[in-house]
């Protein structure tokens, strides 16, 4: 099953068919998610409207995580069967995956402002997620430092795999430790504790932010098989 | 194992005969610690404040600074390929370097830790638990700093990328030694932190080998 989608070009059959799917999905969810966060959710009787922000902070944190995921599995599938496509989609998740990271650090620091009256505080969540961010740049960066792309594709997959030790810590820091930052209300034992007014935009724009990173993940590898058949046409030409 | 203690042996002759590379990350560590006092005010109470915090630092940017020897050289003179094709796993010959490294910069580091301490005003309570907290964490330091460093042979700019790749790695050992320190100082007790440094050092000894070995086999391919 793996190896049937290991082929680039039916891979790129695939992507094709998918993206216009998952882009319009992306569109409609976001546009009615957005509109009910916005304007069809009650503000909460403690935070005010400042909880809206909850509905893009939350959903682009669990992307951050769902993409070091996703760079991981990458990683471990090509170092072990050694598809150079699954290198090309760990690497093109990790910019993603970056910037994921920082609007959910971003958005946290705007959110905790008002709420808790500070920024930035040394808790387990917020240096947990820090060091992702970290993680990530690290990633790129080692895909950079060398001349030879399999050697920095294997390297990259290696630290990656390392990285991965920090995401049980980042789900559970909230639970091992006494921190500033709230406990889990959606995934948790016995169902959500947040009501249903406020999930369902909160669901919605976890979809949108799902399809548009598909969407994006997508196009980036396609860009990045594009990117190298031009190199190895290249250098036919150079050597012809 | 006959080869393992030899490639501790060797890495060991090597960094004595060699002279100064690993005494030089130990004189970084006296100087830098040194350097605090003097930009920061030579009050004792602050000393004695932060004082932990900056030793774990420096102890920290010490063991970083002596890793980017730790395979480069082997690799630059052809013998890591050698010590990678020997009888012995490769995962083992990691642990036998590490073992080395530590020996050779942790452990002096260790030793001169206490005495920068009472420099820097520290609570003499303070004392045993700074010195059993390095002695539980600088292996866990040469072990996680092998990964990069296997990561990064031959990289270009291998010494930046190893610092970016490393050093977030490193946060937890930095959080839970300074943590011991001003638990102990401060009374309840530092055996919880002592408890997740020793887990941290036993989960590195076993995952970060592997992880190096394979980060070398691919560098050497």
């Amino acid at each position: 099953m793996l190896h049937r989608f290991a082929n680039p070009a039916r891979f790129l059959r695939i992507a094709r068919w998918v993206v216009p799917w998952s882009a319009s999905l992306g569109l409609v969810s976001g546009a009615a998610g957005l509109y009910l966060g916005l304007a069809g959710s009650p503000a909460d009787y403690q935070q005010g409207d400042t909880v809206r922000i909850m509905y893009v902070h939350v959903p682009a944190a669990w992307m951050a995580l769902a993409a070091y995921a996703t760079m991981a599995l990458a990683s471990a599938v090509a170092l072990i069967w050694k598809h150079p496509l699954a290198d090309l989609i760990a690497k093109s998740t990790a910019p993603i995956g970056a910037t994921f990271t920082a609007i959910a650090l971003i958005t946290g620091a705007l959110w905790g402002q008002p709420t808790w009256g500070t920024w930035w505080v040394w808790d387990a969540r917020l240096t947990s997620v820090l060091i992702l961010l970290f993680l990530y740049v690290g990633y790129l960066a080692l895909w950079n430092a060398f001349d030879d792309p399999t050697r920095a594709a294997r390297a990259a997959a290696v630290l990656a795999l390392v990285g991965v030790v920090n995401l049980p810590i980042i789900k559970f820091s909230v639970d091992w430790w006494n921190t500033l930052h709230q406990p889990a209300s959606v995934l948790k034992i016995g169902g959500p504790t947040i009501h249903p007014a406020m999930l369902t935009p909160l669901l919605l724009m976890a979809l949108a932010f799902l399809c548009y990173f598909i969407t994006l993940l997508l196009l980036r590898v396609r860009g990045e098989l594009a990117a190298r058949k031009l190199r190895a046409l290249q250098a036919a030409r150079a050597e012809g | 194992m006959n080869g393992f203690w030899l490639v501790v042996g060797r890495d060991l002759a090597l960094a004595r005969r060699q002279g100064g590379e690993s005494g030089l990350a130990l004189l970084f560590f006296v100087l830098g610690t040194v350097l605090f006092p003097l930009g920061i005010g030579p009050e004792t109470q602050m000393l004695a404040r932060a004082g932990a915090g900056l030793l774990w630092i420096m102890a920290l940017l010490a063991v970083l600074l002596s890793l980017e020897r730790l395979f480069q050289t082997d690799f630059e003179d052809g013998s890591l390929d050698l010590l990678i094709m020997a009888p012995l796993a490769a995962s083992l010959t990691v642990l036998a370097k590490c073992l080395a490294h530590w020996l050779a910069t942790g452990l002096p580091m260790v030793v001169t830790a206490p005495l920068l301490a009472i420099m820097l005003a520290m609570d003499p309570a303070g004392l045993g638990a700074l010195t059993l907290a390095m002695l539980l964490a600088t292996p866990t330091l040469s072990l996680i700093g092998a990964i990069g460093a296997a990561l990064t042979v031959g990289a270009r700019r291998g010494g930046v990328l190893l610092t970016l790749l490393v050093l977030p790695l490193y946060i937890p050992v930095l959080i839970f030694g300074a943590g011991a320190v001003e638990a102990s100082v401060a009374g309840p007790g530092a055996k919880g932190h002592f408890m997740i440094l020793g887990a941290l050092l036993l989960m590195a000894a076993t995952l970060a080998p592997p992880a190096a070995a394979a980060a070398l086999r691919h560098a050497l391919e």
